[in-house]
């Protein structure tokens, strides 16, 4: 009980290699042990969806799963996004349209979309309004999120 | 937050069933998109947790034009809401895998461990229970065929003895002229039914008359319900649009639901019958285009 195992890991493309309790969340071990803090924790409660990260490329409520569960996978979080100091189209297109007011959704916002994008680079807003689905914001939300995903993925797929 | 449990993760069925007849405080943990919550609340305290989610050999989907589909209990809800071959076959699971929860718990979460779970708010089991699914539950040395409408016992609670677990879920081919549909009362898409209904008409070749109905609903009891005196009001005729209305309300008396913070038991017996009525639609339109 209360014993650590062992975890390997991909985050933004870094391999780790831990020791961790069972009982870690993934979102806890991202924030508390390797001080990934983007990844926000809105409800703890597989409702909000501000800790939604990439576990092999598909959104997950890093809440939601056990750290241990994420042996030999990739995750990607919020701070794997931009390329070093030039921010993705997607968070541009966020900043320059003004959907971000708190900004506490804003990680979780990204990381949905950018996994919509990735399998389908021209969605309908219909699709855009089913992938953000699972990330509250209790301000503006959503109008403005759903529009500049459309423009980033406009500006992804060269302009057209 | 989450109490401490000793954690295993079997890679294979035959480990995870020796693990589950060694401890007898251990609860199964797949995706954990329902258990984790209870975790979280302390409602359960295992001692012992064995993690399935990588016992690979039972993530799958199998379709057959004779013995039908075949689901393993490790499926995602996302690759039954986007399997070409369900979508084509078995609609109805593909439309209720889309309003299942949200993408994020359907990328992670599986189909067994939501039947697994038990929550009589559940969207899956009434569907199952409306296309006469069985399940294969395995145990060392042995395995054995349960009806779906046979699993659920109470609250959280279903049929698995004590080092048993869930590999596979069958559905037969419906008979032809078969339709099935599902409809829940959602606040916000994704939320599990105020109440939920799923029906499967049969109509007979020759004169359309109904030659089988099955109602089953959610969220209106402390297991999934099916509704058999709704259905009887169905079998055996033409069904009119009278005949659904009846259907409708003969369920809302079979029931006796909850009262929560989503509605009253009153409430909910009244939109049992606005449910049941317009799965039955549903159902018969396409029973009709079958």
């Amino acid at each position: 009980m209360g014993e650590l195992k062992e975890l390997r890991l991909t985050i933004n493309g870094k391999p780790y290699e831990l020791k961790v309790k069972a009982r870690t969340l993934l979102v806890e071990l991202l924030r508390n042990e390797l001080k990934l803090t983007g990844t926000k924790i809105g409800c703890l409660d597989s409702a909000c969806g501000a800790c939604t990260v990439h576990i092999d490329g598909k959104a997950v409520r890093s809440c939601s799963v056990l750290a241990l569960q994420v042996n030999n996978r990739e995750v990607t979080t919020i701070e794997g996004v931009a390329d070093g100091d030039k921010l993705h189209p997607i968070q541009q297109a966020m900043i320059d349209h003004g959907a971000i007011e708190c900004g506490f959704c804003t990680p979780g916002m990204v990381m949905s979309a950018k996994a919509l994008l990735a399998e389908n680079p021209d969605p309908t807003r219909e699709e855009i309004r089913e992938a953000i689905q699972g990330n509250l914001c209790a301000d503006e939300g959503y109008v403005k999120y759903i529009e500049a995903i459309e423009i980033a993925a406009r500006e992804m797929r060269g302009g057209k | 937050m989450i109490a401490d449990f000793e954690y295993f993760a079997p890679k294979t069925v035959k480990e995870a069933l020796s693990l589950l007849s060694q401890y007898k405080d251990a609860k199964i943990i797949a995706g954990g998109q329902s258990l984790l919550v209870i975790l979280k609340q302390r409602l359960v305290t295992p001692e012992y947790l064995i993690d399935i989610k990588g016992i690979a050999a039972l993530d799958y989907i199998k379709y057959d034009e004779g013995k039908g589909l075949r689901i393993g209990a490790l499926t995602l809800h996302r690759a039954i809401e986007k399997s070409p071959v369900i979508k084509k076959h078995f609609g109805v699971l593909s439309e209720m895998e889309g309003n299942l929860a949200t993408i994020q718990t359907r990328n992670w979460g599986t189909i067994g461990g939501n039947i697994c779970h038990g929550d009589p708010a559940g969207d899956p089991a009434p569907v199952f229970i409306a296309l006469k699914a069985k399940l294969k539950l395995a145990r060392l040395g042995g395995e054995r065929i349960l009806d779906m409408e046979e699993f659920s016992k109470d609250y959280l609670e279903v049929a698995l003895d004590p080092g048993e677990m869930l590999s596979e879920i069958q559905l037969p081919i419906p008979p032809p002229h078969t339709g099935v549909a599902s409809e829940k009362l959602m606040v916000m898409k994704g939320d599990m039914g105020i109440v939920g209904a799923a029906v499967s008409i049969t109509l007979s070749p020759r004169d359309g008359v109904c030659q089988d109905a099955r109602i089953a609903l959610s969220n209106c009891a402390s297991t999934p319900l099916r509704a058999k005196k709704a259905e009887k009001v169905l079998i055996g005729k033409n069904i009119n649009e009278g005949l659904l209305t009846k259907a409708g309300e003969v369920a809302s008396e079979e029931v006796d639901p909850p009262a929560d913070v989503h509605g009253s038991a009153e409430y909910r017996r009244e939109m049992v019958k606005v449910f049941v009525r317009r799965a039955a639609i549903k159902a018969l339109e396409r029973a009709r285009a079958a």
